[in-house]
């Protein structure tokens, strides 16, 4: 796409479907981790940029767990101000290109969108992307003003997208901050568990440089806890607190053959290929093994990254095996779309009953059953319902079990009075403020698995409660009847 | 970075580092453990504290080397250092107590673990008795450092050239025939070791605990891959372990499980050896 500027802005605010973006050919990228998507040039990026409206209202700001004032980077972008665009949205979004990449757009700001009324909603998390982008590629990013040090010295515990941007905005504010994290890399779940051809690693690196620059701290082979509890660390000086821990306990399915060699928990599977390099066996000395058929449970992002790899890795077919129907499955739709061009098959209503042994300790097989959908359940979903009789073998050798996970329990455990719920999620209020003085915790390790952004959000909101506490604003909530 | 600080060869293959991790040396008790990764090409492998000394800030391991990594791991001496060396990890298990009767089994590279555990049983006010073994003689590790810790020490070797000739569990027959009277049975050894000290045990209804050096990545619950089926729970030996009970410990599953990355890891030693010359 090429043009004169009024050419761009022309084509833009007629045209009633987004911007297509680039990407590498379905057949190729299945070879490589290389990302998909190639990312707007500078004239896509302008003529996407004139489908926004500039709606006074803005409904898509509301729509944004961080509040990003799309209207106004939009506007950036039409003039070509690319270094203002992203400067608007790292008023309030400190990891831009993560954003563009993982966020579920299309239920959140895209969703609310007024072009999307008739044609599609403006391909914000695509600009969002490309401005992040861009500045990376023209030199050291303009940082805000930091305020002066305050002389306070506070703690972040888990270094995934929630407790990153919790210490961004407490070192802007003039915190001494140190993020505390158990693996030897930043990123949390961005970089352990979202593959390289969806987040490039380098990306993850990016924001953590940022931080670096704008102050911040970080200790990794830390397992608070068990190192070092919050008790010592009060000691040491650290006047408060936010626990960004994550869900970082699998959940299995509970059926027969689930200890069987092949069966790996989602977690377990993308950790070896993404954490420790594992589809880089020449470089790399974490082993990984799939099968030629790979069954992967779950219809969430995370099982479309855990498919996605495993046809990286060499398996000749690979399946999504869900409960539900496609309208439930909870993956963005571009992961689901992706999945599908590369030869993911999916199963739907199909749901597994016991993993077969092959009689030498691997899998043989994995006996399923059809499912319809019966009435809501308590998650507003229809609740699948097996259907008698319907059972079927699936021919496949290996299993990844992506159906989520519970809370980590090591910080828990070794912290007295830190209040939690039946599910060991940790009890807070609004603010983040937990059942202990100076503790605030935010993300998945208080909501349940969701996604990068709410807890991106979560650790804005806590942000600005430690700060009104460490400069004195002692009150607490009484948490002993919240659950 | 963390610093090995001293190394001593005790057997063909098997060495002791002394590493400097001051926080993790004022905090690991007997039976847990550390993940350490050479590089950032490494793999993270799970290894039992043998020792530490909180003032020097030093964590003691011992590796039998094996693979890729640990035969690495045995190139590296006093002035190298490992990129990561995390922990504590895993559960304490406070055992026993005063006029308690313990017997603790150690086989091979398992006396290792074996002996912080021999050493606060024995401060704790427990009668320890001790039985260790290895293939042969040259393999045997720790002799004296388990004779000064327990009451009561046995050797023996595989191929009788070393104290008694014969397995760990058959001097464990052997006490247990003379008498049964013993609060529990502590055994660490390889798998199927284990297995069978825990259903020589088990008829006695002598408590039986066991150390699991299961595959691991990242030692804090978070992947599972060092689960195992207990009874009909699942745990992972990571958060819920190493030391469990070993009554319902399925040992088929688990020594099957084992083996998941024999082919892969035979790869990378042969390219790593290929490369080494």
């Amino acid at each position: 796409m090429a043009g004169t500027p009024e050419e761009l802005r022309k084509a833009g605010v007629r045209q009633l479907e987004k911007t297509p973006m680039p990407e590498q050919d379905p057949q190729e990228r299945v070879r490589n981790f290389r990302e998909v998507p190639f990312g707007y040039t500078d004239e896509m990026a302008i003529a996407e940029s004139w489908r926004c409206l500039e709606c006074k209202d803005a409904p898509c700001i509301t729509g944004c767990p961080v509040e990003i004032d799309i209207p106004a980077f939009i506007a950036a972008v039409k003039e070509g101000d690319f270094r203002s665009a992203v400067g608007v949205i790292k008023r309030t979004n400190s990891l831009p290109a993560v954003c563009g990449r993982v966020c579920p757009q299309e239920v959140q700001c895209e969703i609310v969108c007024l072009r999307g009324k008739k044609g599609e909603p403006v391909a914000i998390g695509r600009l969002e992307r490309f401005v992040a982008d861009w500045e990376a590629e023209h030199g050291d990013p303009e940082l805000p003003k930091i305020a002066p040090p305050n002389g306070h010295k506070v703690a972040v515990i888990g270094c995934g997208p929630g407790g990153m941007t919790c210490a961004g905005d407490l070192a802007v504010m003039g915190y001494d901050v140190t993020v505390f994290e158990a693996f030897h890399a930043s990123g949390g779940v961005l970089r352990y568990g979202i593959p390289e051809f969806r987040l490039p690693k380098a990306i993850v690196d990016r924001e953590t440089h940022y931080l670096e620059l704008l102050g911040v701290k970080f200790s990794y082979n830390m397992v608070i806890g068990k190192v070092w509890t919050l008790e010592e660390m009060r000691r040491d000086g650290f006047e408060a607190f936010y626990i960004g821990t994550g869900a970082g306990l699998p959940w299995f399915m509970k059926i027969e053959g689930e200890g069987l060699n092949g069966v790996y928990s989602a977690n377990e599977f993308l950790t070896r290929a993404n954490l420790m390099g594992a589809y880089d066996p020449e470089h790399n000395d974490t082993p990984i093994w799939v099968g030629k058929r790979t069954a992967v449970i779950g219809g969430g992002n995370v099982a479309m990254d855990s498919a996605r790899t495993a046809l990286r890795l060499g398996s000749e077919h690979v399946y999504i095996v869900y409960r539900r129907s496609r309208v439930e499955m909870p993956a963005r739709d571009e992961e689901i779309h992706h999945a599908e061009q590369e030869g993911v098959e999916f199963l739907l209503l199909q749901n597994p009953l016991k993993i077969q042994d092959d009689g030498k300790g691997w899998v043989g097989g994995m006996e399923c059953i059809r499912m319809e959908l019966g009435e809501p359940d308590a998650s507003g979903r229809r609740r699948p319902v097996p259907i008698e009789g319907s059972e079927f073998i699936l021919d496949v050798d290996c299993v990844v079990v992506a159906i989520g996970n519970g809370p980590n329990p090591l910080l828990i455990e070794a912290t007295p009075g830190l209040k939690v719920t039946k599910w060991s999620n940790i009890v807070t209020d609004e603010a983040g403020r937990t059942s202990i003085p100076g503790v605030f915790a935010g993300g998945d390790i208080v909501t349940g698995a969701a996604t990068v952004i709410e807890a991106m959000g979560a650790g804005k909101i806590a942000a600005r409660a430690m700060d009104a506490y460490v400069k004195g604003d002692k009150t607490w909530p009484d948490l002993e009847k919240k659950d | 970075m963390f610093k090995i600080v001293s190394k001593k060869v005790l057997g063909p293959d098997i060495k002791l580092f002394d590493v400097e991790a001051p926080l993790i040396a004022k905090k690991i008790m007997p039976g847990q453990f550390i993940m350490l990764r050479i590089d950032s090409h490494g793999e993270r492998i799970p290894l039992t504290m043998v020792d530490r000394d909180a003032a020097a800030g030093t964590v003691t391991i011992i590796f039998q080397e094996v693979g890729k990594t640990t035969r690495q791991l045995g190139t590296l001496g006093p002035g190298d250092a490992v990129a990561d060396f995390i922990g504590p990890l895993g559960r304490y298990h406070p055992m026993g107590g005063e006029h308690k009767r313990v017997l603790g089994v150690g086989g091979g590279i398992g006396v290792a673990p074996l002996l912080p555990k021999t050493r606060e049983f024995k401060a704790n006010g427990n009668r320890v008795e001790s039985i260790i073994g290895a293939r042969s003689k040259d393999l045997l590790i720790l002799e004296d450092e388990m004779r000064a810790a327990s009451d009561e020490l046995v050797v023996c070797t595989d191929d009788g050239s070393y104290g008694h000739k014969g397995f760990v569990s058959d001097i464990l027959q052997a006490r247990l025939d003379e008498s049964t009277d013993y609060d529990f049975v502590l055994a660490i050894g390889p798998p199927i070791m284990m297995r069978v000290c825990r259903d020589l045990v088990k008829p006695y209804g002598v408590p039986v605990y066991v150390s699991l050096n299961t595959i691991m990545v990242d030692g804090t619950g978070m992947c599972g891959s060092c689960r195992v089926t207990v009874g009909d729970e699942v745990k992972f030996a990571c958060v819920d372990g190493p030391e469990m009970r070993g009554e319902e410990i399925d040992f088929d599953e688990m020594m099957a499980r084992q083996d998941r990355y024999l082919a892969e890891e035979k790869c990378a030693l042969d390219r790593y050896l290929k490369e080494v010359g």
